[in-house]
């Protein structure tokens, strides 16, 4: 039987950069929760931002490990299976990415270690400086990347000579045009990820009456913050879409299921898209909304997919549906966290127990929102590697063949199977023990042993009742 | 391509520094994990693993540098040798991963710490066999055509380098068990010195293998040491005098020599490999000047390099100095 090497590497780099996403996404936002609670407690000296800054902090070391093993298979598809794509962007990527481990990952790695075992080490000032230096770590290392994905959908400050890319820009090149977009969307989508993980984790604790006190501050922390930040991420969505409508037009047809350019095209709620026919079955709609959201008139024209041929065009289904569950989960989420703002206001956000068990539920779905969000925008690309520049079959490693891609696609599946199972094994662990441990100094034996790793910094055993923790 | 400066040659020196700090880096570490199932018990097993604990992350931040480093430097030898070791380079990346996850469980298990052993000997173990195939690889030569990988899948697997990489475990071993010398006491330090000379004897046969084998599978290799730059002999006599040196120091129980001493082995012996080679990056077709990126892009790194570089080993140097107390001396960490 023969696999085709494109599809298989395919497959193989959306598992492996969706395994690693969900890592980032979460630390970005949990890093800077972290420092804002070092920050507050710093100020006032309120224990309880203390304890709740420690607790975090144990969950961010974890989330942080598997980002970085995952994270280092990163470093090396690009090569394994995309090597046309690497040779010929090199010029433009080598720098990107080495400014990327220059400027971030040794920041994070270095201040990571102060910020878990360096409280009794250091002054109050620089630990707090240690904190703000992890969040800001994250952020840089989002900087880079994004912009290097950016360019890819964006291409600019460069021009093609003889198949390589040569730099015409680097100001140009970097901040490309779709780039402050994601880099606004991703950083929101961070603080979103964060906010209801944080949110839901606490709910949990409320609705069982454990560390009530800390997780009454979280809660309320996350609410208020959720309130302003989840109706920003609907703008600067909707603003990012603006951009991709301007700069790729395909991507958008495929999200609306648009195969026909249209003036007045109506916005469809739902559909089963037919590639083969051209056409959209059981569709619902709403007569002028997409004129009017893309082109801020009702009359406006709307491209449609069949404005290229079928080899141009995304596969139109996973853009489509993805696109509706991120929404979807979206107004979800600026539904809950006004109604909970609201219920905050009124006085009535920690009795409210529906509420509270909506956030519990919530947990996996910020996670769900950012990787359907991926897909959209990186399903949505195809067939293209870098938007008009290489197409995905031009990119690919000339000497792959379908049964090596699909041989190590088998391989990480199985090795992340481990990683992952462990992981959220003894992510339960912690969670179950809480932010108000019965000895909750627990950082100074790690303190004495181990400073540059970063899950030490949890003491839990693993295969042992949480009442047992210890040895 | 050649201004007034050689930007490539600065960078074949700085990505050249930066691959032998991973070696030396990592190979102790890695070494460690080789070692491990043959430590006398699971006592030992946690000295051993907590004196490598501090540093083996960092390593690995090195590591993605040397990936981005030749991306940016010499994208050739980054889309050449990925391609042609793709399925080793799977097996040195799950090799790192199971090693990686094996320290942090380790500590944590009760039941399962047999399992997380066995985690942390296999993927150490395949992560040094993988990257001692990669230096075999790489003496061997590419099937390159256009800039591009044209050979198969298992050519890098040959005699040749499955020498070399059962030659850079044993090496790693060396350093591995050196170390441990240098970091523990008592009955595990006593393993650690019986086990060295046997170490480093093997150590010595895989370079003599090497050493012969190379030259009569590759003429160029063959040339420059027969030519008349006799100096370059400096390198290998400087080998076997040090492989002496190290056989004496061990019988006086020196704790911190020895592994120094293999450290300069390692050192010879990547020096070595270097002249057999120059100035070929992606042999047999291509020189580092072939594989190098625009010299924009090397000048735009470069600058920045200059610049954040000393950052890093600055914010690095001090928080060693902020954690300074917590080693004890000659003891390694404090178990759980």
């Amino acid at each position: 039987m023969d696999f085709d090497p494109v599809l298989i590497s395919r497959i193989q780099f959306a598992f492996v950069v969706s395994f690693h996403a969900i890592f980032p996404v979460f630390t970005i936002g949990l890093a800077s929760y972290v420092a804002v609670l070092e920050g507050l407690y710093y100020r006032t000296d309120n224990p309880l931002y203390l304890r709740l800054s420690k607790f975090w902090t144990k969950v961010f070391a974890v989330v942080f490990g598997m980002g970085v093993v995952s994270g280092i298979v990163m470093a090396f598809q690009f090569g394994t299976n995309w090597s046309n794509f690497a040779y010929s962007a090199s010029n433009f990527l080598g720098p990107v990415l080495s400014y990327e481990v220059v400027t971030a990952f040794f920041l994070e790695a270095t201040f990571l270690g102060v910020l878990l075992f360096g409280r009794d080490k250091v002054p109050r000032g620089l630990h707090l400086f240690s904190a703000c230096m992890v969040a800001i770590g994250t952020f840089i290392s989002s900087f880079w990347i994004l912009s290097a994905n950016s360019w890819m959908h964006t291409p600019a400050g460069v021009e093609m000579v003889d198949g390589m890319v040569q730099m015409t820009s680097w100001t140009q090149a970097i901040f490309n045009s779709s780039f402050p977009y994601r880099f606004a969307h991703m950083a929101l989508a961070s603080f979103i990820t964060g906010g209801f993980v944080v949110a839901g984790v606490s709910a949990l604790y409320l609705l069982r009456g454990n560390h009530v006190e800390t997780s009454k501050k979280a809660l309320k922390m996350c609410v208020i913050m959720l309130a302003v930040v989840t109706p920003m991420q609907l703008l600067i969505g909707h603003e990012h879409g603006l951009n991709t409508f301007e700069n790729q037009p395909v991507k958008v047809a495929a999200m609306e299921g648009a195969w026909e350019t249209k003036s007045a095209a109506p916005l469809i709620l739902f559909a089963i898209p037919d590639a083969a026919n051209e056409t959209n079955h059981f569709e619902i709609k709403i007569p002028y909304l997409a004129s009017i959201v893309l082109t801020h008139s009702a009359d406006g024209v709307v491209p449609g997919l069949l404005e290229v041929p079928a080899d141009e065009r995304p596969p139109v289904g996973i853009v489509f549906w993805s696109f509706r569950i991120m929404v979807g989960l979206g107004l979800i989420f600026i539904a809950i966290s006004l109604l909970s703002a609201y219920q905050l206001y009124r006085g009535h956000l920690y009795d409210s127990r529906l509420l509270l068990r909506a956030y519990t539920w919530l947990i996996p779905a910020p996670f769900v929102a950012v990787l359907t969000g991926w897909f959209v925008t990186e399903v949505g690309r195809q067939p293209w590697m870098i938007q008009g520049l290489m197409r995905l079959d031009e990119a690919v490693t000339p000497s792959v063949t379908g049964w090596m891609a699909l041989v190590t696609l088998i391989g990480y599946f199985a090795v992340y199977a481990v990683v992952f199972s462990a992981g959220v094994f003894y992510l339960r662990k912690v969670v179950e023990g809480g932010p108000d441990p019965i000895e909750s100094d627990s950082d100074s034996e790690g303190s004495n042993a181990r400073p540059k790793r970063p899950w030490s910094a949890v003491s839990n055993q693993l295969d042992e009742a949480p009442s047992a923790a210890g040895s | 391509m050649m201004g007034l400066i050689d930007l490539t040659l600065i960078w074949v020196g700085l990505i050249g520094l930066g691959v032998f700090m991973y070696v030396l880096m990592d190979g102790f570490d890695l070494g460690v994990g080789i070692l491990f199932p043959f430590a006398p018990d699971d006592e030992s097993r946690d000295l051993m693993m907590n004196s490598v604990a501090p540093v083996w992350d960092g390593n690995e931040t090195w590591l993605i540098l040397g990936g981005a480093g030749l991306l940016a430097a010499f994208p050739l030898i980054y889309t050449v040798f990925l391609p042609a070791l793709y399925i080793g380079v799977f097996l040195l990346l799950a090799g790192l991963i199971f090693r990686g996850i094996a320290f942090e469980f380790r500590f944590k298990a009760t039941k399962n710490k047999h399992l997380w052993n066995y985690s942390f000997f296999g993927g150490s173990t395949v992560a040094s066999f993988a990257q001692g195939a990669v230096i075999g690889a790489y003496v061997q030569g590419f099937e390159t055509e256009n800039f591009r990988y044209v050979g198969g899948a298992f050519d890098w697997l040959t005699p040749f380098t499955l020498m070399t990489g059962l030659g850079v475990v044993a090496g790693y071993a060396l350093l591995g068990v050196t170390w441990t010398i240098m970091k523990t006491e008592g009955r595990t330090q006593d393993w650690a010195y019986k086990l060295a000379p046997w170490l480093l004897g093997a150590v010595l046969v895989f370079f003599l293998l090497v050493s012969l084998w190379t030259p009569m599978m590759n003429e160029r290799v063959m040339d420059r040491w027969m030519s008349n730059i006799s100096w370059l002999w400096i390198f290998p006599a400087t080998t076997v005098a040090f492989a002496g040196w190290i056989f004496t120091r061990l019988r006086k129980r020196a704790e911190g020599s020895p592994f120094i001493g293999s450290m300069v082995l390692f050192a010879m012996f990547y020096v070595g490999v270097l002249i057999s080679m120059w100035p070929y990056a992606v042999p047999p077709n291509y020189t580092f000047w072939d594989a190098a990126s625009d010299p924009g892009s090397q000048l735009f790194l470069l600058i920045g390099f200059l610049f954040l570089i000393p950052i890093v080993l600055g914010y690095t140097a001090w928080t060693y100095w902020v954690f300074r107390g917590k080693v004890r001396p000659g003891a390694g960490y404090a178990g759980h």
